[in-house]
């Protein structure tokens, strides 16, 4: 299971800040277990944005965010409500946001930080997506992550080893994940995102907090008994 | 004159670099420094350059200051985390080296540890801010120091870098978090340079364009092939060809780009990667 956890309302009002309204998406998969993604937490949190001046135009959950077919196709049923908010707002872990942020031609906001995946990559397993750091940066990249896209987990922009939208570590298999990050923000007219204050990593929250430091199963045991 | 006072001054500034041996023979690098030090207005000295392992940079610039040059320390974050980075630049200051240049760092695996632990805890931005924060006495955790020191920063930049925009986010970033000059990866077209500058001059920062000496056809079909944002016109490549004394060419063609980019920038910079010797000639050829 991959275990998430809720931002502080504080960072998720940042993250909108200058944007009028949101579309929420959450997640019937192991952000329903974290209680970061269920029905009521969507419910909950659309209740606090609408108080905090938000319009949020619709909102859905989904089986698994991380699938990335099935949340195209879901999302398809609720394309205008989608195509009338500013932004999306994502209430899982990491894989299930940048699986939204391929899927749409918005920006997406992390509601949660991810904790801890227990060796799980979720049901989108074509490469590692989410190094469980524990405090999620994907609102400034668009839903990409570069501590796994960026061969060296670059916060601050690309580096000077990138010919022909490849890393030059490995251009074979390794993509530019700061280009595909600059595509995608320029695509959204988000290129201000780039520029921004120089971002440096809290590495201790990407130690799982001292609850969660054993085992998947263990994890998933002690988030069950508190159900 | 200090590197900052000439850049203030709107002097046309020549700047080179040397690489420390790997191992503790530093006869040759001294050799350099010394044909170097009245020759250009500053020294750089590269960190475990390529992530070779090799005698370090601080080090480096210490000896290029005991000899009367003016040291630019290059700094990358690939292998020290923030308190071992933070640290060194305060040993460099103690030691009286100024100029830093904040560089990220080329990947472990291209270098001769490729089994070595990549740390880039900070990188060229956030090193920079943390060198910014030391100025003001105080340490990225916001503890106090005692006693501030004050450094003239300096980053890097790709003008042949495609796309360009990238790069020119990245440089408005490092401006931002301190730099005050910036010294480029190596160029080969003046037109491509040409149109960095028009696009880099809004920054207000000097500029000093790179330039690698080409010793080889073979070398320059190499870094086209390998090395990101170089990129070396066929013509060169013929020119180079065709020439018998190769090195002497190499030396023509460093000199003719150095005249024909040298009012569109505040300064050069020549990396001449073991020809060190070869730099006055490339200076005399282009008249500086």
């Amino acid at each position: 299971m991959i275990v998430s956890q809720l931002k502080p309302l504080q960072e998720i009002l940042g993250y909108l800040n200058g944007e009028r309204s949101v579309f929420i998406v959450g997640c019937k998969g192991c952000a329903e277990v974290c209680h970061t993604g269920d029905e009521a937490q969507v419910l909950d949190m659309k209740q606090k944005l609408e108080q905090e001046g938000k319009a949020v135009t619709g909102y859905c959950v989904i089986d698994f965010l991380c699938d990335k077919a099935l949340v195209k196709m879901r999302l398809m049923a609720h394309q205008s409500e989608i195509q009338a908010a500013d932004s999306l707002l994502v209430m899982t872990c990491g894989i299930g946001v940048q699986a939204v942020a391929a899927v749409v031609n918005k920006l997406v906001h992390p509601a949660a930080n991810t904790i801890n995946m227990g060796g799980s990559r979720g049901e989108w397993r074509g490469a590692e997506r989410c190094r469980e750091c524990g405090d999620c940066v994907l609102d400034m990249t668009a839903g990409i992550c570069p501590l796994t896209a960026c061969t060296k987990g670059l916060l601050n922009g690309p580096c000077g080893g990138a010919k022909d939208g490849r890393c030059e570590v490995e251009p074979e298999v390794r993509e530019c994940g700061w280009h595909l990050i600059y595509e995608r923000l320029n695509k959204l007219g988000r290129l201000d995102k780039m520029t921004g204050r120089p971002v440096l990593k809290d590495y201790r929250k990407m130690m799982p907090p001292k609850e969660l430091r054993s085992t998947l199963m263990w994890a998933l045991e002690q988030q069950e008994t508190k159900v | 004159m200090t590197l900052r006072e000439k850049l203030g001054s709107g002097k046309f500034v020549v700047t080179a670099e040397v690489g420390p041996a790997k191992g503790v023979d530093t006869h040759e690098f001294l050799e350099n420094v010394e044909l170097l030090k009245n020759r250009v207005d500053a020294i750089n000295c590269t960190d475990q350059q390529s992530a070779v392992m090799r005698l370090g940079s601080l080090a480096g610039c210490y000896l290029i200051r005991q000899k009367g040059g003016e040291p630019i320390f290059q700094m990358t974050c690939r292998d020290r985390n923030r308190i071992a980075l933070q640290s060194d630049l305060l040993n460099a200051y103690v030691f009286g080296i100024e100029n830093v240049l904040c560089l990220t760092g080329d990947f472990v695996t291209l270098g001769d540890h490729p089994d070595a632990k990549p740390v880039f805890d900070l990188d060229s931005v956030s090193l920079l801010y943390a060198a910014k924060q030391l100025e003001q006495g105080k340490d990225l955790a916001g503890k106090d120091l005692t006693g501030a020191p004050r450094f003239f920063l300096g980053a890097c930049v790709t003008p042949g870098a495609e796309p360009l925009e990238p790069q020119l986010l990245k440089m408005e970033r490092k401006v931002k978090a301190g730099a005050k000059f910036f010294q480029t990866q190596a160029v080969y077209e003046p037109k491509k340079f040409e149109t960095f500058m028009k696009e880099a001059r809004k920054f207000g920062v000097p500029v000093l364009v790179g330039i690698v000496l080409l010793r080889s056809a073979a070398m320059a079909r190499f870094m086209n092939k390998n090395v990101a944002g170089i990129h070396v016109p066929d013509e060169l490549i013929a020119e180079m060809d065709r020439a018998e004394n190769k090195l002497q060419k190499g030396v023509e063609i460093a000199a003719r780009l150095i005249r024909e980019m040298k009012d569109m920038c505040q300064g050069v910079h020549i990396m001449a990667i073991g020809l060190e010797s070869k730099v006055p000639a490339i200076l005399d050829a282009a008249g500086l």
